[in-house]
């Protein structure tokens, strides 16, 4: 099959044609092309209906751990949370902050130190943590426009990260770093090269409404796990979990 | 204990706190006469500021100047220690500083910077108040509220827990429960 790209001088300018050769190419680009469109469709359905269903099956190994940390609250918070988690099962454990953020990472690295200072011999080995940093979709106060470079930025670098961690288990807490992160898991389990369950643990902070990280994780169904701490949001988005106070 | 005298005062410590953040009007509205008195007035003897990112400076002031010794200083590594030796927190309304103030159960009356583009912060603040576990002003109403705060209707913060979030994650998981 030969295709060939035509450039036409018209009145408007150069445009591109193109050009079949005969009946059978235009045939087979008719056929090719829905099925390939219907494939990701199906894809999709798959991945939207397994998605939010637990697992049926008795687990015992370890999942790899992806931990988006944020500044403000979100890092004390979530760092509560890790306190909490059975160390052996969520290991090893990848913690991410945006790459302008340098308290974050600091204060997860001393809770994993004071970890290992606890460890006993019995464990089994598991890899160590890692601290990772990511570049930052926008920052406060950043024009819309250059906002468009910067989150395609950030969504490769993400992409990228997915790649060479491969969480089995994500837990983020709202802030926007988490965004290009669960997008690219949602990528992966799209095209199947990779399953990863996405914690989503909206901030104590917000009571009455959602943040927009928070917001886009509900509607566009990337979450297996919506959580939020306050009653009036349990109302407000029925299919999110009230877990009451975490601090 | 008695604490007449000149050198048998008990001192009561206030604390202001803006965490990482720049919130001049509170700073401003702290170091002003009227609420130094107002502070003074109440049993309060030492007003120690942490100013953050803010551009306005307090006036030190020492014991013998009077009625309040006033310092300050822009951050710290942890502020857990001055929330721990003071009676009385104002703090803005970051979560953060809100949690590990109520979470020592000490006296928090909570300012919120309506500079602040997003204001969600307010709303925690304001829940928190509803429950009576803090008071809840804006800066011009500052005065007033230490006026007029009875700190005996405080009703103690009973920390929270992450137990329910994570005995979750695993159920979803697939791990057996403890």
């Amino acid at each position: 099959m030969q295709l060939f790209l035509v450039l036409q001088e018209g009145k408007r300018g150069v445009f591109i044609n193109l050009k079949g050769m005969g009946k059978v190419n235009d045939g087979i680009l008719c056929f090719i092309f829905p099925i390939f469109v219907t494939i990701i469709v199906v894809r999709l359905m798959y991945v939207l209906y397994w998605v939010r269903k637990p697992n049926r099956s008795l687990r015992t190994d370890n999942l790899r751990t992806l931990i988006v940390l944020g500044s403000g609250g979100h890092t004390a918070e979530m760092l509560r949370i890790v306190n909490v988690l059975q160390k052996d099962r969520f290991a090893p454990r990848f913690y991410i902050a945006a790459a302008t953020d340098s308290m974050s990472l600091q204060k997860a690295k001393v809770l994993e130190d004071s970890l290992i200072q606890q460890e006993n011999s019995g464990r089994k080995m598991v890899e160590a943590s890692q601290f990772i940093q990511i570049y930052r979709s926008r920052e406060v106060g950043q024009s819309y426009v250059t906002s468009i470079a910067t989150t395609l930025i950030a969504l490769a670098h993400a992409v990228w990260l997915t790649f060479r961690i491969r969480p089995q288990v994500i837990i983020c807490n709202g802030p926007g770093t988490c965004i290009p992160l669960c997008t690219s898991a949602f990528l992966f389990k799209l095209v199947g090269l990779g399953w990863s369950n996405i914690f989503y643990v909206e901030s104590i902070a917000r009571v009455r409404k959602v943040s927009l990280s928070g917001l886009l994780l509900y509607k566009l169904l990337l979450a297996d796990q919506f959580y939020v701490q306050w009653p009036q949001l349990q109302k407000k988005y029925p299919r999110a979990q009230l877990v009451g106070c975490l601090m | 204990m008695d604490g007449a005298g000149n050198g048998g005062r008990i001192r009561k410590m206030v604390f202001v706190t803006v965490g990482t953040t720049c919130f001049d009007a509170l700073v401003k509205a702290v170091d002003s006469r009227q609420i130094k008195e107002a502070l003074s007035k109440r049993g309060y003897t030492d007003l120690m500021i942490q100013m953050g990112r803010g551009s306005y400076a307090p006036s030190k002031v020492s014991e013998e100047d009077g009625p309040l010794t006033v310092d300050y200083f822009a951050f710290s590594p942890s502020i857990a220690d001055y929330l721990k030796s003071a009676s009385l927190i104002i703090s803005h309304a970051g979560s953060g500083s809100i949690f590990e103030t109520l979470q020592l159960g000490k006296s928090l009356i909570v300012v919120v910077n309506e500079d602040l583009m997003d204001n969600h912060q307010s709303e925690l603040a304001e829940e928190l108040a509803e429950r009576k576990h803090l008071f809840y002003a804006r800066p011009q109403m500052l005065q007033q509220t230490i006026e007029t705060m009875d700190l005996e209707t405080l009703v103690p913060y009973v920390p929270g827990t992450p137990k329910l979030v994570v005995d979750l994650m695993n159920k979803f998981l697939g791990f057996p429960t403890d």
